[in-house]
């Protein structure tokens, strides 16, 4: 058995894909629900109530896919440029703090409406740095930004932590750690009443059609497309690599760190060490599921919220430990490799 | 008569559509040296694929001294003596070549290695047909023409009667090339039988005993070597009279491009030593060399990509400094590279991103690229540049080689630039595709353009060259005029041989 480069790829297996891939991890992961003890039928019913079973589980769902969407996009243009942006829960959570200091020190007392896109920037620049700093290295010394922006995750939710344990640490909770919030002026307005839901859903929808655009219609998504796909051709080409770079960066790390942001400004209003459940790494997922096409990050972030919204749903009513959502969005990701090698190849025999 | 060795009869083998093997049977005997010849796609290596049991055909099949061996099974082909030395050689750079041709030899479980009887094996087998290499050197350091003796070593220690050699002279230099057919005769006289498939015909006359045209998957044709000739063999394998066209003298125009000592270091290596060279309009210089010899830089300094480390470019009668490619594309440079696939396209995007990937300030408004013009422009280029195979939206790696060779022709030719730079324009070529990029270069070349031709192709250099240059060691020589020229002052000037400004004209 051998494997062979397929001459085209039909749109249909391309759209196919996903859902295929998609199928495939539920079956993998019905087995283990078995193993729980579980009727497998019932579980999967189960989450699709926990995700769209009232208004409020809606709203939750949708609320989840927001940050998804952002750390999805974030990931889909970088790796597209053929940059390994791994970093976006550090990113995140940088956004995250930078909003929050901004919004308890600086801004405090403008309108809201001021406010709200001064804190959102900020959030934005701070994930822009956290990536410009390994894309430095890695331009200057060839540092694999792999290695670099994986690690400096940790760096930075520890230098979070650090933060919200001393200087941004707010006096009024009680000794908990968690940082002083944004103004309640300055915080996102709710889409539906009393739901988490806010209008921070529509700016990451926003952002995917901004983002289509600009890798389907400038000269900067062409260039960066051609970098990705063959640098050295690129560079023959007259594409300035390292400028595409830093701009790919800037809008990789800058959506990351918007990411969180918006979660400070839309859910919590201030930042603990709690506020991501992996929203970055998750994003990663997102962005291979959606085979980083930007429209695609929306539905790839909505599967894996309804995945983890109704899991949560599934664990209450029949007992199976919440982490099947997990090994299912894993297991997607895997699963969608995989179909993503069959689409580009063919088995012969 | 010979004792047959080999024998494979109606072996057939589709992918897809296209029929790669149609009903081919050929014997081969002992003692015999057999040339399979035809284009690329033709289904020479389908059909050794199939020998070597990596394809299983669909119809026919193949036996060794009378055998029939099991489809499908290189294994079993080994075992029958079958060798095979692949145009991309499968040895590890990192092992010593002993090491190398005992891998594949022992047990993986055995836990002791018989390093002193296969030493003196492979000590035997190199004596008997003069394939000196040392056993101790690492495969990393060797030359090209070294690592393809290992190769054949590595059959001959698995004690292959046969061999079959995949265009062994893709990647040799032209005295390698030569060392390689007195070892390729030598074996035969000691009783080995060898197929070597090719496509240049010079190779095929010189080494072969028998010759076998496939065109299109067909057998077209079988020939004794010397009850043949070159243009018997062409005709045979084009299908159709081709013929590359020549030169007309002309005068050549003002002085284009002038550059003075420049030398050029690349990761701390002169890669070019204080070169001088003169480029008229309307004329063709041919810069004549052995691979690896600066040529790449040379070509890299014109397109843009490398700095100058000393030296002076003139361009237009003043100096530029360094170019950026940016500057070599608006200043009228036309830029065909050496590899295609790496830099001269990008296969995955399509083919209209392609045509205008390196002028796309031309095809875009306010950063936003315009497609129906950038789509019109690659439809131009596919209609005066006759490229095959693809329309402006499908994927440029679907092009085959001569195709996408006259796409990044036709990106540069049909905006007139006033120079072109073609390094190695035809290499890898079938015979249609290279007339078609000679005549190309050649229509420049009427129209004004001044072309630095940079190959090592000499029939090629001579064919289409006013004047020629060699580079040996990032040095290059003075040039000559191609009417004084002959192959074996080039050859001389290849190795080396010239006396500073001897004859320059």
């Amino acid at each position: 058995m051998r494997f062979e480069r397929r001459e085209h790829r039909p749109t249909a297996l391309v759209i196919a894909t996903p859902l295929i891939a998609v199928a495939a991890a539920l079956g993998i992961a019905g087995i283990l629900i078995a193993l729980a003890g579980a009727p497998v039928l019932e579980a999967y019913w189960k989450i699709l109530v926990g995700a769209f079973g009232s208004k409020l589980s809606i709203t939750e769902t949708l609320t989840r896919a927001t940050p998804l969407i952002l750390t999805g996009l974030a990931a889909a243009v970088a790796f597209r440029a053929n940059l390994w942006n791994i970093g976006g829960e550090g990113q995140f959570y940088l956004g995250a703090i930078a909003t929050a200091a901004v919004g308890a020190h600086l801004t405090a007392g403008l309108p809201g409406f001021v406010q709200m896109p001064i804190l959102m920037a900020s959030g934005a620049v701070a994930g822009m740095i956290l990536l410009l700093l390994p894309l430095w290295l890695r331009l200057r010394f060839s540092v694999d930004e792999v290695v670099t922006t994986l690690l400096l995750n940790f760096v930075a939710i520890l230098f979070v932590s650090m933060l919200i344990d001393t200087v941004l640490k707010d006096p009024m909770a009680f000794g908990w750690p968690q940082s002083e919030a944004v103004e309640r002026v300055a915080r996102l307005p709710k889409l539906v009443d009393r739901s988490r839901l806010h209008i921070g859903l529509l700016v990451a929808v926003a952002f995917a059609f901004i983002v289509h655009f600009i890798q389907s219609r400038t000269t900067f998504g062409l260039r960066s497309r051609a970098a990705g796909l063959n640098a050295r051709g690129a560079v023959f080409a007259g594409v300035p690599l390292a400028r595409t770079l830093v701009l790919v960066a800037m809008l990789s790390g800058g959506l990351a760190g918007l990411a969180g942001s918006i979660e400070v400004l839309g859910v919590k209003g201030y930042v603990t060490t709690d506020l991501s459940p992996g929203y970055g790494y998750s994003g990663i997922v997102v962005a291979m599921l959606a085979n980083l096409h930007p429209i695609g990050v929306v539905l790839a972030a909505l599967f894996t919220a309804v995945m983890f919204v109704g899991a949560d749903g599934m664990s209450r009513s029949l007992g199976i430990p919440t982490y099947i959502a997990d090994v299912t969005v894993a297991l997607s990701l895997i699963s969608m490799l995989v179909a993503v090698f069959f689409t580009q190849y063919r088995v012969r025999r | 008569m010979r004792e047959t060795v080999l024998e494979i009869s109606g072996v057939s083998k589709r992918f897809g559509d296209t029929l790669a093997n149609d009903d081919i049977s050929l014997t081969l005997g002992k003692g015999e040296v057999v040339a399979l010849l035809g284009e690329n796609g033709a289904g020479k290596t389908t059909l050794m694929s199939i020998l070597f049991g990596h394809y299983v055909p669909d119809t026919g099949s193949v036996a060794v001294n009378g055998e029939v061996l099991a489809p499908g099974k290189p294994r079993a082909a080994i075992r029958a003596g079958v060798g095979m030395v692949h145009q991309h050689f499968s040895l590890a750079p990192n092992l010593t070549v002993l090491e190398n041709v005992m891998t594949g030899t022992e047990s993986l479980f055995s836990l002791a290695s018989d390093t002193k009887s296969a030493r003196r094996k492979l000590a035997d087998i190199a004596e008997r047909f003069g394939l000196a290499v040392n056993p101790d050197a690492r495969v990393g350091d060797l030359s090209v023409g070294e690592q393809q003796r290992v190769e054949i070593l590595k059959a001959l220690y698995n004690d292959a009667k046969i061999l079959v050699l995949d265009e062994p002279t893709a990647v040799l230099t032209g005295p390698e090339a030569e060392k390689l057919f007195v070892t390729l005769k030598e074996m035969a006289a000691q009783g080995l039988s060898l197929i070597f498939i090719s496509h240049k015909l010079d190779e095929v006359m010189a080494a072969a005993d028998r010759v076998v045209v496939l065109r299109g998957g067909r057998q077209v044709a079988e020939r004794k070597a010397s009850e043949t000739s070159k243009a018997e063999l062409a005709e045979l394998m084009v299908g159709r009279k081709v013929e590359r066209p020549v030169r007309e003298p002309a005068t050549p125009g003002p002085v284009v491009l002038e550059a003075v000592g420049i030398t050029v270091r690349v990761d701390g290596v002169d890669r070019l030593k204080s070169v001088d060279f003169t480029l008229h309009a309307g004329e063709v210089l041919g810069i004549i060399g052995v691979s690896g010899n600066g040529q790449a830089t040379l070509a890299a300094l014109l397109s843009g990509t490398v700095k100058r480390a000393s030296g002076d470019l003139v361009l237009f009668g003043r100096g530029v400094g360094d170019l950026t490619v940016a500057e070599a594309i608006s200043e009228g440079i036309g830029r065909v590279p050496e590899d295609r696939n790496g830099e001269g396209a990008i296969g995955e995007m399509a083919i209209w991103e392609n045509a205008v990937l390196e002028r796309i300030s031309d095809y875009s408004r306010h950063g936003l690229v315009q497609r129906g013009a950038a789509i019109n422009f690659a439809s131009q280029i596919i209609e005066a540049f006759d490229v095959r195979g693809g329309t402006p939206t499908s994927r440029t790696r679907l092009l085959s080689g001569g195709n996408m060779q006259k796409l990044i022709l036709g990106r540069n030719l049909i905006e007139h630039p006033k120079i072109l730079l073609a390094a190695q324009p035809a290499r890898g070529l079938d015979e249609g595709a290279v007339a078609a990029v000679h005549e190309r270069i050649l229509e420049a070349r009427r129209a004004g353009t001044a072309v630095l031709l940079i190959s090592e192709d000499l029939d090629e250099v001579m064919a289409l060259a006013d004047r020629i240059q060699a580079i040996v060691g990032g040095r290059l020589s003075p040039p000559v005029a191609a009417e004084n020229a002959n192959t074996q002052m080039l050859g001389l000037m290849m190795a080396g041989e010239w006396t500073e400004n001897a004859d320059a004209v």
